[in-house]
């Protein structure tokens, strides 16, 4: 029996962390909220020569046929690091919405990073991310998918996800129920885990901050106040990221089970992520709470993507239909 | 579950599976009564006549040389079977691996047999009233005796768990009055029926005596047991404190259990609470969470990294995790929450089960301690006030 992540995991991983690390992606992110995509793009780019792009494209289509568990490694990866852009949608999403239908080509263009695409799927999630800087947009309405055109743009919270209302813009083809659940399902899957990556920066960050910053007399990290919230944010994600693992696994071998804890997840996750924000505010006392200090890129982020994908009440549904549906209520 | 386990393992799932749908008690009176202790007993012999009450250790001393992932994988059908917590689990999982890493081989063959087939039931035996969380402050002495070849207790324990019907302890006793305080201790092993032993039992919430006070009254004991050398009792003792606060005292198949039995819970009186649903979900959620948790950490540790302060992570999740669900449950029983014993539904299982809880962010260091070691060993927080 084996849980924890593969050497190669860990590697590609380390990978990810090497590049997003050398690049300033607050500064892209930044930008990319006030409508200057370029950086961004250039981050898609690289990560696409990774091989981030390719995860989950099958391999005729030029892609990498990865597991949903490298998905989640790369997806920690891009959540901590605050990376911009329709990255659940293209990456997450898409690939099993578009094999098998008409579209099925631009799988290759995605998976080497020249195509991007956004998707809006009511009553999930209703607008369509970053749809003026994708290269395609679709509407996913119940297991009908069309392509689509962006009307009007709204705010998001986190500026740097920028919201369309978008419409059917062509015919639509009827997907298979399996296609629709699994690209759901990943998606979310891929959003737990970018709120874990999240989470742990707010963690750090905030760890540094309190070893550094100092009032009467001491570093304010000396106070057991704060290291006691900071000791719960460190429980909560220590428990968040297995269930992130373990439904990805669940996905992998396709067992009944796996929906049902792709949806814990998501709530762990999300709660998780919540914690951290808000025990990261506090610790930072009032320049946290400035859009100037980084820290405000990644608790709005949170914010976000707590709604996005399924809120907690969705998820915790999901969860509780599920239970009531086993027959003997086991567990396994 | 979706992890691959070998054809060994699920061997092994199965067997465990169906020795205990043939042999499993159930729920059992509460270990801290008299009669109570007696029915344990019976099933720790019955449990040994199996061979699967130490599944782990080595077949010489009643083992099987289970894996790690094999007793994870134990414990949850242990658990499933609905079988009682086992009283025990002082000995097995506290003393028993120190005795493994520590003890002379004269000390194995002596203790060990007797302690895997519930013969011998032990108490563990380190705080005293001037000496909780602060555990290196303990005051009670072991006194040297050349002429006997052995050592002399004197003072106070307390809080001692299931002192009341053990019938032997094991503690730390300050040996080098002149030493630091965390040196100058030293770990003794000694039968509760020793002259100049006295122990007062002292009821816990739930009503029953599964505590006690022990007072040493010069008591002698033979340098044969005394376990690791003189003076490097800290030491001994901290060994097993990881073990308490991680894997060994806290098997996810306990919360797994508890979990599928609140769904069950809701089931019955979801209507009559629907406000709950979340609580109820979020208890399975965070018993998902642990049993996960769990195999990321067998894997650790079986890839020969240690517990380590996780140990402490551990801890605080679990403990806070029991209370939550077993208030879940009492708050869908209503106005029958309050009952207790035989008129109670479910046999008064969840409010048992609750007081029971209520402990769990108390002992094996409480769980401000243990953020403290959080904040401290694994977030590297500085520290503040001075502790030595
Ligand atoms: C059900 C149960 C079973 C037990 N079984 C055993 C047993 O078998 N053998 C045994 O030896 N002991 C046993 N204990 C005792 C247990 O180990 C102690 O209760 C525990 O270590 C705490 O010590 P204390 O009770 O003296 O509380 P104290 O140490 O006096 O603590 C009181 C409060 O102050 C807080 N506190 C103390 N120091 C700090 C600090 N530095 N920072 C922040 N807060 C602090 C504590 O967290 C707690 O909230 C048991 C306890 C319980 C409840």
């Amino acid at each position: 029996m084996r849980f924890a992540i593969s050497a190669e995991q860990r590697s590609f991983g380390q990978a990810l962390t090497g590049l997003l690390t050398a690049a300033d992606v607050p500064a892209a992110t930044r930008a990319w909220a006030a409508g200057d995509d370029a950086p961004g793009l250039r981050l898609w780019g690289q990560l696409a020569e990774l091989g981030v792009t390719a995860l989950v494209v099958p391999e005729e289509s030029g892609g990498i046929d990865g597991t949903p568990l490298d998905l989640a490694v790369a997806f920690e990866c891009l959540g901590h690091h605050g990376v911009p852009g329709p990255w659940i949608e293209s990456v997450a999403l898409a690939p099993s919405l578009l094999a098998g239908t008409k579209h099925h080509e631009l799988l290759a263009d995605l998976a080497d990073g020249t195509a991007r695409v956004t998707i809006a799927a009511a009553p999930l999630t209703p607008y369509a991310l970053d749809a003026g800087s994708a290269t395609h947009a679709f509407v996913l309405d119940g297991d009908a998918l069309s392509a689509a055109r962006a009307t009007s743009e709204l705010t998001s919270v986190d500026r740097s996800r920028r919201l369309h209302v978008v419409e059917a813009d062509g015919p639509s083809e009827i997907l298979a129920d399996t296609a629709v659940a699994r690209g759901l399902d990943l998606a979310a899957l891929a959003c737990s885990a970018s709120l874990v990556g999240a989470g742990e920066r707010l963690l750090r960050d905030s760890v540094t901050y309190v070893g550094q910053r100092r009032q009467f007399g001491r570093v304010i990290g000396e106070y057991q106040a704060l290291k006691h919230a900071l000791a719960d944010v460190r429980v909560a994600l220590d428990f968040a990221r297995p269930l992130v693992h373990g439904a990805a696994r669940g996905l992998e071998s396709g067992g009944d089970d796996a929906t049902r804890d792709v949806s814990a997840a998501k709530v762990a996750a999300t709660d998780a992520a919540t914690l951290a924000a808000r025990t990261a505010l506090q610790v930072h006392g009032a320049i946290g709470y400035t859009m100037e200090h980084d820290l405000s890129i990644w608790i709005l982020r949170v914010r976000a993507l707590a709604g996005a994908w399924g809120t907690t009440s969705h998820h915790r549904g999901r969860v509780l239909d599920h239970l009531m549906r086993s027959a003997a209520c086991t567990s396994d | 579950m979706s992890l691959d386990f070998t054809e060994h393992e699920e061997a092994f799932r199965a067997e465990a599976r169906t020795w205990l749908a043939e042999n499993s008690p159930g729920r059992l009176p509460s270990m801290d009564t008299t009669e109570g202790a007696a029915a344990h007993r019976v099933w720790e012999q019955q449990l040994a006549s199996g061979r699967w009450s130490v599944v782990a250790w080595p077949q010489e001393f009643g083992g099987r040389e289970a894996t790690l992932t094999e007793w994870v994988i134990f414990e949850e059908e242990y658990y499933l079977s609905g079988a009682p917590t086992r009283i025990t689990q002082n000995g097995i999982s506290l003393l028993a691996p120190i005795i493994f890493e520590h003890g002379t081989p004269e000390q194995q063959q002596r203790y060990l047999p007797t302690m895997a087939d519930g013969t011998d039931v032990w108490a563990q035996a380190w705080s005293e009233p001037e000496a909780g969380s602060d555990l290196a402050g303990i005051r009670s002495t072991a006194t040297r005796d050349d002429s006997r070849g052995g050592w002399v207790l004197n003072g106070q324990k307390t809080w001692s768990s299931r002192a009341p019907f053990a019938d032997r302890g094991f503690g730390l006793f300050r040996s080098d009055p002149t030493a630091e305080r965390h040196r100058g201790l030293t770990y003794f092993l000694f039968p509760l029926t020793a002259d100049g032993i006295t122990v007062r039992p002292i009821p816990q919430l739930d009503g029953d005596p599964g505590f006690a006070e022990i007072f040493f009254d010069d008591v002698f004991v033979p340098d044969a047991d005394v376990l690791g050398g003189a003076g490097d009792g800290w030491r001994v003792a901290m060994s097993t404190a990881g073990n308490e606060r991680g894997l060994s005292l806290r098997a996810p198949g306990r919360f797994m259990a508890a979990a599928d039995q609140l769904v069950d819970l809701w089931r019955e009186r979801g209507d009559e609470a629907p406000t709950m649903r979340d609580a109820v979900v979020d208890a399975w959620i965070g018993a998902r969470a642990y049993q996960f948790y769990t195999w990321g950490t067998v894997d650790r540790l079986q890839d020969g990294g240690d517990m380590g302060a996780a140990g402490s992570v551990n801890k605080l999740f679990w403990s806070d995790l029991d209370v939550g669900l077993h208030e879940t449950g009492l708050a869908l029983l209503g106005a029958e929450q309050e009952l207790r014993g035989e008129d109670a539904p479910h046999g008064g299982r969840w409010m048992d089960d609750y007081l029971f809880s209520l402990a769990g962010p108390i002992y094996a260091g409480t769980n401000e301690i243990q953020r403290n070691i959080v904040a401290e060993r694994i977030l590297g927080l500085p520290r503040g006030e001075k502790r030595s």
